[in-house]
């Protein structure tokens, strides 16, 4: 949906913030206060003189109602005001912000972003040297041989008259000795400088991965027609934003996935049924695959085919492994997501897909349908319990919008301003809610 | 006569550097270089004083050291630990593990001498 179709989600979001009663503001603006519902409901556009005089009656610049700041740089400050713990944030202005000073706004959204990047960095860095058993093993040969030399070059300082045979042997030694420690400082300088190199940016392998698919828009045609195993191969060794072995590992994982969907589930018969009729539940059926492998495959498929699509995948652990980014439905980049979503519910009940709209705290009355499922990757054993995955589906709500059940989630507990939450876990920033 | 000293130790020109010093000084000392049969050294052995590294091939030293430890007559043998690794979780590690004293490498000989006189005392 153009963002110009969602000028009445902004309004009726504004007026509520300002706490003015609906048919107050038609007053104001002299229009009739169902009319003004039905342009707070989207099904009327609007533009020209009424947009100026409800903005000036809500005292915003027109702009913010007519563009709306961009959805995402709104979750972008908020999650850099979250995660600095700032205070005196103005954080209940971030949308006006957001609208009135978009190039400000998203210098700091990028400044925040190039901060976790660096402090993943740091903390990989320190992680390496605590653990990398070259750099230990490195080290340790080191300071055995320095050991020895020091002992043995002070017995030959200290002793007095020591006899010939010892003389020589601890010359030996210590010549035996300093040519091994010039070998092994100079394969750690090496080691070390090696390594600087081959990772240049250290960002997680899951940042490379996703990065790998937007570039792709998620979609791989060379994958479609029956593609063997070397094709995802070539097409990882010859993507440039996998740097790490580690994301090269997890993107070869998800490819060898999208073409055992693609093989199961083939794209021109796919897309046919789709159009008949989208229902995944029904393509499940018809195509004799099951729901997981279904939502995969829908998000998997080019925008200009089927629509807006979102996929976000957890384990058992509620660790967000995979996600098709969906606009207007923000999903934590590395905090904790919120536990309303359908998507952890089913780790509680595999086999039971879950069906909801959710309505996503503090981006307006816009909502989206959640289409969520569980499946067992492997079966519980004696040992370990049964490895899980959920996913969960998001497309644009096509439904009534004043009609049928509506979950209100949050994006994560510290940019969120649902009041009373009893799954809140830690204190929003975001001031008092609207 | 000389006290006993087994030094269990991996790095030949070490061996060679701390036997000279201790032989020097009156000590009669015996050599092992690997961790597998360390234990069985130990007890066949005797010694007054066993000095012990923690990387060896085979078996960490902490290791040996619980094996000394759980063994009744080796019980109260003093064990002087010579490791290159000096970190505050190591150190614990081996007080738990019921090492007498403790020294980081690289060590001066005249630390050696003092410390292993201190050990045992006559």
């Amino acid at each position: 949906m153009p963002e110009s179709s969602m000028i009445g989600s902004r309004i009726r979001e504004r007026r509520v913030m300002n706490g003015i009663r609906q048919s107050d503001l038609a007053r104001r603006v002299g229009i009739s206060p169902s009319y003004l519902n039905l342009i707070e409901h989207n099904r009327r556009r609007i533009g020209g003189k009424t947009l100026l005089d409800i903005a000036d009656a809500l005292e915003v610049e027109p702009a913010l109602l007519s563009e709306g700041a961009e959805a995402t740089l709104i979750t972008g400050l908020r999650e850099a005001a979250g995660a600095q713990a700032a205070q005196g944030v103005e954080t209940d202005r971030t949308e006006e912000f957001a609208g009135r000073f978009p190039g400000w706004a998203r210098l700091l959204v990028d400044l925040h972003g190039r901060a976790g990047a660096l402090q993943r960095t740091v903390e990989t860095l320190t992680d390496r040297l605590a653990h990398d058993p070259h750099l230990a093993d490195s080290l340790h040969e080191v300071i055995s041989t320095v050991t020895a030399i020091r002992s043995t070059s002070s017995i030959l300082v200290e002793t007095e008259a020591l006899e010939p045979e010892w003389q020589n042997r601890f010359h030996r030694n210590i010549d035996e000795d300093s040519r091994r420690l010039a070998e092994g400082a100079e394969a750690l300088v090496r080691y070390l400088e090696g390594a600087a190199n081959t990772e240049v940016e250290i960002k997680s392998p899951q940042d490379e991965l996703l990065a790998f698919l937007s570039a792709n828009d998620f979609h791989f045609p060379a994958l479609e027609v029956g593609a063997g195993p070397q094709v995802a191969k070539k097409i990882v060794e010859q993507a440039g934003a996998l740097v790490s072995d580690a994301a090269r590992r997890l993107a070869l994982d998800a490819l060898e996935q999208y073409r055992a969907d693609a093989e199961r589930l083939p794209l021109k018969p796919l897309l046919e049924e789709m159009r008949r009729d989208p229902a995944p539940e029904r393509l499940a059926q018809l195509f004799g695959g099951d729901l997981p492998a279904v939502f995969r495959r829908i998000a998997s498929l080019p925008e200009s085919e089927v629509g807006l699509v979102g996929l976000v995948t957890c384990d058992a652990s509620g660790a967000l492994i995979h996600r098709r980014p969906f606009p207007r439905f923000a999903m934590p980049r590395d905090a904790g997501a919120c536990a309303l979503w359908p998507l952890f519910q089913v780790l509680g009940q595999p086999q039971v897909p879950v069906r909801v709209r959710l309505r996503q705290a503090g981006r307006g009355q816009e909502t989206v349908l959640a289409l969520a499922v569980a499946e067992q990757l492997a079966p519980a054993t004696f040992e370990r319990p049964a490895l899980m995955r959920a996913h969960m589906l998001i497309l644009p709500d096509g439904s009534d919008r004043s009609e049928g059940e509506v979950r209100d989630v949050g994006v994560s507990c510290r940019i969120c301003p649902l009041r009373d939450c009893p799954a809140r876990r830690e204190p929003s920033i975001v001031a008092d809610g609207f | 006569m000389g006290k006993r000293v087994l030094l269990i130790e991996d790095e030949p020109n070490i061996i060679e550097a701390v036997s000279f010093i201790l032989s020097r000084d009156g000590w009669d000392v015996k050599t092992h270089s690997n961790g597998h049969d360390a234990i069985d050294a130990v007890r066949a052995r005797a010694p007054d004083l066993v000095i012990l590294d923690v990387m060896l091939p085979g078996k960490s030293g902490f290791d040996i050291l619980q094996e000394i430890r759980a063994d009744g007559e080796l019980a109260t043998m003093p064990v002087l630990m010579l490791t290159a690794r000096g970190q505050v979780k190591d150190r614990e590690l081996a007080e738990q593990s019921g090492v007498s004293r403790y020294m980081t490498k690289p060590f001066s000989n005249a630390d050696v001498l003092e410390v292993v006189r201190s050990m045992v005392a006559t």
